[in-house]
């Protein structure tokens, strides 16, 4: 039976007289990829914060690693990692200040943190970089970092809100094989994205338009119901169809 | 508590990696001290002084060379004519004019009283009250002079009396200098009369700052706003910048605590303003000679407790400021109010009641009155114990918003 590490039900989001999650039910199970698609503007962001702790909902029941959202953001917060589209490591720190900051910051050993750090670096054949600020790095690399930085502490979900924006697709790629390499190690990988052919990466998609989630499956299960080949034709029809029946 | 110190860690590298704010933060107050402590005075020295004499008597010249000798009066011009007295301070080449009339000398033989006009430009209205001053000084010592050579004739000894309010140096009050024979007759057979004149001598000694050194009152005031200044603005703008960066929002989605990312922002700047007021009592006492009465312990006691109030409004502030600008706009407006209010230039006793009310949460007062009252006084800390629980009451409150108004979860 397969287990729900994340787990909404009639989750609504609003600011002010703006509804930017209209009564989302879904779940997602442990150890899958996730992929959450939506146009921009569609909510997913709104959603993701709120799944992470950083936002209260307004009404709706929301369990992510077994917390309630509304309750107790900070004991989910113990229990993900995060990555936000916006570049967030500490650019005036080097690559190594800014692991042992977020080893200390989720309480590891600093002996674990230093063994972790090395490691990570080796894999990511970043020794030379170790000692460098962050703000010295290509985009792609510092994007890896963050993705490495985000499960350091092996969480049990790892949010990524948009991580490859604005990267080259050969990175993009290597980036998905990192995301592999970690959903390989049992940790939930929640993904937002506008990238159609990495909407094909994912175990399952939900995609939302206009607050709403219209539709959820495998991305075989969907292309099988649309009868296209692609995601992203799915995407397409579904959005339209969306637009006109508004 | 492991967290905490990853925490004051990453500050510490991030304010010294930024080249400049690393090195200006303790360049800083060497350069306010050196500055500010001479410059910042009231002592008034060579009020220029216009003096109009119709008389060219003996008597009124020994009034003028009387006042040429004082150290505190520089004549800058004479004249025989009234209208170019006003002249002077029209333009401002004079702050204060005394007009001797043409008779001065021969009612003053005669025994009868005698009124000189004096004009004062009150644009500063301290500075007119104490050249006022300084000058009946002047005519204090003239008026024994001529007692003690004319013993007997007392009635034409002339009083001083305050000049009237002047708001504009246009408008200018001519002061007469009014006459009053309250002192009593003298008897004819004295030899040495001015030994012998009844009257009260009054002999003072300034406590605490026996020399009057205007240096030493201000210095103590200046190292309060010296980490005032820093406290405030790199503490709260630091805040705000990593929301502007969003490097904020990687910290709210870990289980850090709030009032550990708080403290860790404080902790850095804490001891950087220790560290300051350590270079400024240096620079006090090797550049201008301050005398430390007191417990330089006390006075760091209280400065610390000054500056976990200064760092946790600041950082308040900062939680509600989305940019860099509405920071320093908010921050400036607390910073000029804390300053003025702190008795540093003006006293807090002379200022309307609900403003001193308003001020008893304001920490700069409480550093100034004891940076004073240890450095020159020698206080202990029982004088200052009332002092410091209420800075501590601030701190605490102050920290206590902030790190309530810090949101981890919007």
């Amino acid at each position: 039976m397969k287990n729900a590490v994340i787990s909404v039900h009639d989750l609504v989001k609003k600011f002010g007289s703006f509804v930017a999650n209209d009564h989302l039910s879904f779940e997602v199970y442990e150890g899958e990829i996730f992929g959450f698609l939506g146009a921009n503007g569609a909510g997913k962001t709104t959603a993701l914060r709120i799944l992470s702790g950083l936002s209260a909902p307004t009404s709706g029941k929301v369990l992510v690693a077994g917390f309630d959202a509304a309750r107790d953001p900070e004991k989910i917060k113990k229990n993900i990692g995060y990555m936000c589209q916006k570049f967030s490591l500490y650019n005036d720190l080097t690559v190594r200040e800014n692991i042992m900051l977020y080893g200390g910051i989720y309480g590891m050993r600093k002996a674990l943190i230093r063994e972790r750090c090395e490691e990570l670096l080796e894999r990511l054949r970043f020794m030379e970089y170790g000692n460098r600020l962050i703000s010295d790095l290509p985009l792609g690399l510092r994007q890896k970092l963050a993705f490495s930085v985000a499960v350091l502490h092996e969480p049990r979900i790892v949010f990524l809100d948009e991580p490859t924006g604005g990267v080259d697709p050969i990175t993009r790629r290597q980036f998905w094989e990192m995301i592999y390499e970690t959903a390989a190690r049992g940790i939930t990988i929640f993904v937002t994205t506008h990238y159609m052919d990495e909407a094909e990466y994912c175990d399952r998609i939900s995609i939302m338009n206009e607050g709403r989630i219209v539709a959820l499956d495998t991305p075989d299960g969907l292309k099988n119901k649309y009868r296209v080949d692609s995601v992203e034709e799915v995407f397409v029809k579904i959005v339209r169809s969306g637009k006109i029946s508004v | 508590m492991r967290t905490i110190l990853y925490l004051i860690r990453k500050e510490f590298l991030q304010i010294f990696r930024d080249k400049f704010i690393g090195k200006a933060i303790f360049a800083v107050p060497v350069v306010q001290m050196l500055i500010l402590v001479p410059a910042v005075t009231f002592e008034i020295r060579r009020v220029n002084l216009g003096i109009v004499n119709q008389d060219m008597s003996a008597e009124s010249r020994t009034l003028v060379s009387q006042l040429e000798g004082s150290a505190f009066f520089k004549i800058r011009n004479t004249s025989f004519q009234e209208a170019e007295g006003r002249d002077w301070l029209h333009r401002g080449d004079c702050d204060l004019v005394v007009h001797i009339p043409a008779d001065f000398g021969r009612e003053l033989g005669k025994g009868n009283p005698v009124k000189i006009m004096v004009a004062a430009n009150a644009i500063n209205a301290v500075n007119a009250q104490l050249s006022w001053a300084y000058l009946n000084g002047v005519i204090r010592d003239y008026n024994l002079d001529i007692l003690a050579q004319n013993p007997g004739k007392s009635s034409y000894l002339p009083m001083a009396t305050q000049p009237g309010s002047v708001l504009k140096s246009e408008i200018v009050t001519p002061i007469a200098i009014g006459a009053k024979s309250d002192i009593p007759d003298l008897k004819s057979e004295i030899q040495n009369p001015t030994s012998d004149i009844p009257q009260i001598q009054v002999t003072n000694r300034y406590w605490y700052n026996e020399s009057l050194n205007y240096k030493y009152y201000m210095l103590p005031g200046i190292l309060g706003i010296l980490v005032l200044a820093i406290g405030f603005v790199l503490a709260g703008l630091n805040l705000v910048k990593e929301k502007e960066s969003g490097t904020i929002e990687q910290i709210n989605v870990t289980p850090v605590k709030k009032y550990h990312f708080i403290l860790a922002k404080m902790f850095p700047f804490v001891v950087i303003g220790m560290i300051d007021i350590a270079i400024g009592l240096v620079i006090g006492k090797l550049v201008f000679g301050l005398p430390f009465a007191g417990n330089l312990g006390l006075l760091f006691l209280g400065s610390f407790i000054f500056m976990v109030a200064v760092l946790g409004l600041a950082l308040f502030i900062s939680t509600f400021s989305d940019t860099q600008q509405q920071f320093m706009f908010t921050a400036f407006f607390f910073m000029i109010i804390f300053i003025l209010m702190s008795g540093i230039f003006t006293p807090i006793d002379s200022m309307p009641v609900w403003a001193q009310k308003l001020d008893m949460i304001n920490p700069a007062v409480y550093v100034m009155r004891i940076n004073r009252m240890v450095l020159l006084k020698g206080s202990t800390f029982n004088d200052i114990s009332g002092d410091l629980l209420m800075l501590s009451v601030i701190a605490v409150a102050f920290t206590g918003l902030a790190v309530n108004r810090y949101r981890k979860t919007a």
